[in-house]
């Protein structure tokens, strides 16, 4: 998107048409830059929904239609026009005179164009900074069915943790950018070589050597593609079968033709029987067994809210899930398990601290937030940086409502009776207290023993070589600085510590 | 010597009955000892053997008994006679008694360790318990596994049970596995013993977990319901992929003599400036560039010390939201689980209350989360009731990481109800559709779950590991084919599809896909790997085949390096249009002439003649459109060998060729002239 920073007014009456000669130098800019993979916008902002209005006759169609050929061609380069119209107070902006036809829009469309228009100009001024993504298609993948029978589906990235984007190295010194350069040495002969093809594993105090091939091999066991394996209950998806983001599939009928309608008609099955089918995906890159859960499309007032189509969410294996639960049933004890009168104030208290319309879009991550607002404000050297709002923080205020309050004090007097105030206060108990309890007596002994020593005499003197670590530790505990390192680093740490 | 070493009894089965799968219990013992050779070395193994022909164990010597049981290794530690050892299980002769093996087992543990309480014990144990035990000398069957689960609650010893349930229909004795059921049971109430039922060989692969982690907290502390209410639970991670092994960069350049090479490869950076690449600047004269804009903005980490987000480590609930908000493509990443911190029973019963209350409402909880005091983030994530089945498990809370706003993008899709009529499936192709859904049932009910994720091996790995076994011993050993087993996580199981064989048919009748004509070949891909050391041979190779050529077209041109079987005309069209060196169209015309004479030579009917003229017809064209030898191909033809084709005479593969005779006596002529 690019600023374009000339002015034009529509003189009625002249013959000069500034709107033709707008978009005419918007399109030379924009032609001018090099990318081709840029993606060009021209946002046009105005007031007057009739700019040819003042004028009467065959000027008028003339002007219009070379107008309107202007941004037709303009489309046609790929550059894309949007308008944002400012509302005069005394007249309602008119889309349908001139403008639906520039930008193209449908006699439907242009009915609801106003007020989609007036939301994009509130959305500007306080957008979320937030990273657009055109929308791309991460993979193309087949679906094998069954007997040579495949359908072809492109694969979205809807759902992907945004992080906050590539750091370059400069050097801090001249600020100019720097590459980084590897090279790889033998550790033998200390001789330079090509990045190894070869790789090892240590095995029966053996080096095994694979080569990069054999271990692309390897991995390698199914063809590139997805393979359908069959369906099952959706009750057979547990929570913790999770891995990764999920990749959203969509058919398509690009290349083979016939697609979408064995999508559309598994799609509907999957949804009415409440099953999801469970697939091998052999892509090189990350295969897995996969489950594809079907998904309807929702829609509110606002639009599409999830797209129509399937999930691929990635599965564990056996090694990927990890038995916690039975981890810690040495005993042959029963667990504690909730009574009824248990479960029953914890229901009154679900029903008190309900989120009525939780979304999950509705929090933006606060610590992303903080580093935009940041960078922001040093890169334009702004005096003081901006606060950002932590959306996630709890509503402390809605929870010290009256009946919430009630509903908690029910629920912890059931299960806790009296005694909460005494559990709370014993800081853990079992193995992380004696933990605890061993590190204080340590710390205790260590200040003990090491007050036997001349510390800054032996400093001094260069002395504390002479002493072991375990006598240069105590000085390091009594002063709870890190115990970590060999000796010299031992040694650095106290005489820093001690301001020498 | 590591502190937290295992030791490990394997009491295997090997009588008549189990025969049928010792392939698969050789597979995964030998993997959990390979795996404990790498990430374990110092763990020590033990393997008994019972139902076998022959007794061998110290038990029988001095107090008489316990037949048919041997100790194939004594306890030590793991190395490759153990490997090579669970690789050559042998067949046994009579039906075992488990309960002698659990004796026996117990007894090396005991003995070996003493009192000690060095380490981990543990027995492992995999029978199919179709065959009874024996009556004891005093008392009852129970009396007895109650006397040994209370010798083994007290020596500490872990007991783990793979049962490997016979397929319906075959002829079991169901009171014998009933009584074995119920016996092998009571240990698992007496002392901390588990017991898997497995069904199928896949599964029977993936019962055993092969690698052995102890797992760490992420977070012990307080679950915040309101600042009056805390529960104090600890965080653990419940699922966490294994990756696969990071190997060591490998040099060869050291001399093969000498005997004290590391063969390691260092890997050096050096940071260069992009203007002057002679400039090397040291790594802590760097600074980190952030993008804003077209600018690149220095700031160095103090900078961002100083601003950055910094929450306090908290685990806070911001409230309650129904189940149905929240769907199931939102999860992240990997689930964490919340239970109650172990020993504080308030705690348990707050949880699972709770929990169960969740479970009961359709709601679930969404939390705030800060597990370490200075990470620079927060985490948003839904808690899903896990509730337990089992009395000596608690109740705990699934915990999954939910988007923020930023990380959902928000695309645009077309409604399905959009699409026009002629991609919307009719009433009988959805009838065939909910029948394929349907009748390709994965969990049938009364039946075991196939592909249940918990008792499914990662296949890669599996490969990984035996072709790591085989190189051991032989440096220069093949990729292994992926075995029988393990295909059927990669591909459809045969079995299944025949049983609903009509219903897979039917489907694939009532839908029609054909290749978007309107495509140009080129722009064409649909990439077809082939996986690798696959074999193709009968039923469920056939389908990939076909598949192979009904989309061979769109193979990916600019690759085919060699004609390959399946698509020679494509791999020929591609070899033909490689410009990056002139050689490959000669490559390619002496291929082709080779494919097709061995096609004709090898041909047992009519079928691969076809095939061998539509090769003939795309070299001729080749050399046509390359402006070689106009007669090209036709030395191929004279190959042919008429007699042997009932179907069609070598003449017709003239007329075919649209080559007149007169031309053909010209080429004969050629050719007589270019031999002499």
């Amino acid at each position: 998107m690019k600023d374009i920073g000339c002015q034009y007014g529509i003189l009625s009456g002249s013959r000069e048409n500034s709107l033709y000669n707008a978009l005419w130098v918007a399109q030379a800019l924009l032609r001018k830059g090099s990318s081709r993979t840029a993606r060009t916008t021209i946002l046009l902002f105005t007031n007057e929904d009739d700019p040819f209005g003042s004028i009467k006759g065959a000027a008028k169609a003339d002007m219009t239609r070379t107008t309107l050929q202007r941004a037709k061609d303009a489309q046609d380069l790929g550059i894309s026009i949007e308008l944002l119209p400012l509302g005069r107070p005394d007249q309602e902006f008119n889309v349908s005179l001139f403008y639906a036809q520039l930008i193209g829009l449908e006699d439907d469309d242009a009915a609801q164009f106003m007020p989609s228009a007036g939301q994009k100009l509130e959305d500007m001024k306080d957008q979320l900074r937030k990273q657009m993504f055109a929308k791309r298609i991460v993979r193309r993948i087949t679906l094998l069915i069954a007997n040579g029978l495949s359908i072809e589906l492109n694969t979205y990235a809807l759902i992907r943790p945004t992080t906050p984007g590539a750091i370059m190295w400069l050097d801090s010194v001249t600020n100019r950018p720097l590459k980084t350069e590897r090279s790889f040495i033998c550790a033998d002969t200390g001789a330079l070589m090509h990045e190894p093809t070869k790789l090892s594993q240590s095995y029966k105090n053996e080096n095994i050597i694979f080569s990069v091939e054999e271990l692309s091999e390897i991995k390698r066991v199914s063809t590139g593609h997805l393979r359908l394996l069959g369906f099952k209950p959706l009750s057979c998806l547990k929570d913790y079968h999770n891995l990764r983001p999920s990749t959203f599939v969509f058919p398509s009928d690009k290349e083979v033709v016939g697609s979408t309608r064995i999508f559309i008609a598994l799609h509907r099955s999957m949804l009415r029987l409440n099953r999801f089918a469970v697939a091998y995906c052999g892509s090189s890159f990350h295969p897995r067994l996969v489950a594809l859960v079907a998904q309807d499309e929702i829609i509110n007032a606002g639009g599409q809210v999830e797209p129509p189509g399937m999930y691929m969410i990635y599965l564990p294996y056996t090694d990927d899930v990890r038995l916690i639960e039975e981890f810690h049933s040495e005993s042959n004890v029963r667990v504690p398990r909730a009574t009824d009168d248990h479960i029953k104030k914890a229901a009154d208290l679900i029903k008190r601290t309900y989120l009525k319309d939780f979304s999950v879009c509705q929090f933006a991550n606060p610590a992303l937030q903080r580093h935009y607002a940041m960078l922001q404000a040093l890169a334009l050297e702004e005096e003081e940086i901006p606060d950002t709002i932590d959306e996630t923080l709890p509503d402390e205020e809605g929870m010290a409502r009256l009946g919430v309050v009630k509903a908690i004090e029910e629920f912890k007097l059931s299960v806790y009776g009296d005694k909460y105030d005494e559990e709370s206060n014993s800081v853990g108990n079992g193995k992380a207290n004696e933990a605890s309890k061993k590190r204080k007596a340590a710390a205790e002994n260590a200040a003990n023993e090491s007050a036997n020593y001349d510390w800054a005499d032996l400093a001094d003197n260069g002395q504390l070589k002479d002493l072991t670590v375990a006598e240069l530790k105590l000085y390091l505990t009594a002063h709870n600085l890190p115990v970590s390192g060999k000796k010299e680093a031992l040694i650095s740490r106290i005489l820093t510590h001690m301001g020498k | 010597m590591a502190r937290n070493r295992e030791g490990l009894v394997l009491l295997l089965d090997v009588g008549p009955s189990m025969h049928r799968v010792l392939p698969e219990v050789q597979k995964i013992c030998s993997m959990l000892i390979q795996k404990k050779l790498i990430y374990r070395k110092f763990d020590e193994v033990g393997i008994v053997i019972f139902g076998a022909e022959d007794t061998d164990n110290e038990l029988t010597i001095e107090v008489g008994g316990y037949e048919h049981v041997v100790v194939l290794r004594n306890i030590k530690v793991v190395d490759g006679d153990i490997v090579e050892a669970l690789q050559e299980l042998p067949r046994g002769t009579v039906a075992g008694d488990y309960l002698d093996a659990v004796v026996v087992g117990m007894d090396m543990l005991i003995k070996k360790y003493q009192l000690t309480n060095k380490g981990k014990k543990r027995i492992c144990l995999i029978t199919d318990a179709q065959n009874p035990i024996k009556d004891p000398y005093k008392g009852t069957k129970d009396d007895q596994v109650s006397t040994i689960a209370v010798q083994m609650a007290a020596h500490g010893v872990r007991m783990e049970t793979i049962i490997v349930r016979g397929r319906l229909g075959e002829d079991i004795d169901q009171r014998i596995v009933d009584e074995n059921d119920h016996l092998l049971h009571l240990f698992s109430e007496k002392t901390s013993a588990k017991t898997v039922y497995v069904e199928s060989p896949t599964s029977l692969l993936g019962a055993l977990r092969t690698r052995d982690i102890s797992p760490v907290t992420i977070f012990r502390g307080d679950l915040e319901i309101s600042p009056k209410l805390k529960i104090k639970v600890w965080v653990y991670k419940k699922t966490s992929e294994e990756k696969f092994p990071t190997l060591k960069k490998y040099s060869d350049k050291a001399p093969p003599t000498d005997k004290y090479a590391t063969h390691e490869v260092k890997v050096d950076y050096e940071y260069k400036s992009v203007e002057d690449p002679s400039k090397v600047i040291p790594p802590n004269q760097r600074i980190k560039g952030y993008r804003y804009g077209p600018q690149v903005v220095p700031i160095s980490s103090v900078e961002w010390d100083a601003f950055k987000f910094k929450p306090e480590k908290s685990v806070k609930l911001l409230g309650f939201t129904n189940a149905s908000n929240i769907l199931r493509h939102y999860y992240m990443k990997d689930v964490n689980i919340f239970i109650a911190e172990p020993g504080n029973a308030r705690a348990a019963i707050a949880v699972s209350a709770l929990a169960r209350a969740m479970k009961e409402l359709n709601k679930v909880a969404i939390v705030r989360c800060v597990w370490r005091q200075g990470q620079g983030s927060v985490v948003l994530g839904v808690l899903t009731p896990n509730l337990s089945e089992k009395d000596k498990t608690p109740d705990s809370f699934c915990f999954n990481v939910l988007p923020f706003a930023e990380d959902v993008r928000e695309f645009q899709f077309p409604s399905f109800s959009n699409f026009p009529a002629s991609w919307q499936p009719s009433e009988q192709q959805q009838q065939a559709a909910d029948n394929l859904v349907m009748m390709l049932d994965l969990a049938p009910p009364g039946k075991e779950e196939a592909l249940l994720p918990e008792f499914t091996p990662n296949p890669i790995l599996e490969r990984f590991y035996h072709h790591l076994e085989l190189k051991s011993k032989q440096p220069d050993a093949a990729v292994p084919p992926l075995d029988r087993t393990l295909k059927k996580i990669t591909e459809p199981d045969p079995q299944l599809f025949s049983e609903s064989k009509s219903v897979v048919e039917a489907f694939c009748k009532s839908f029609e896909v054909k290749e978007n004509p309107k495509l140009k070949k080129s722009t064409r891909r649909l990439l077809q790997e082939k996986p690798s050391g696959s074999d193709d041979e009968g039923g469920y190779g056939d389908t990939s085949n076909a598949l192979a050529i009904k989309s061979d077209e769109s193979q990916l041109l600019a690759k085919a390096d060699k004609i390959g079987d399946l698509t020679p005309v494509q791999d020929f069209e591609a070899m033909m249009s490689r410009r990056d060196n002139p050689d490959w169209v000669a490559k390619a015309i002496k291929d082709m002439e080779n494919k097709i004479c061995n096609m004709v030579e090898n041909c047992k009917g009519g079928d691969n003649y076809c095939k061998a003229l539509e090769c003939l017809v795309a070299l001729r064209k080749g050399c046509i459109l390359e402006q070689l030898l106009p007669m090209a191909g036709t030395k191929t033809i004279q190959r042919f060998p008429s007699p042997s084709f009932q179907t069609l005479p070598g003449e017709k593969a003239w007329q075919f060729l649209g080559i007149s005779c007169i031309k053909r006596a010209h080429i004969d002529f050629h050719i007589r002239s270019h031999r002499q």
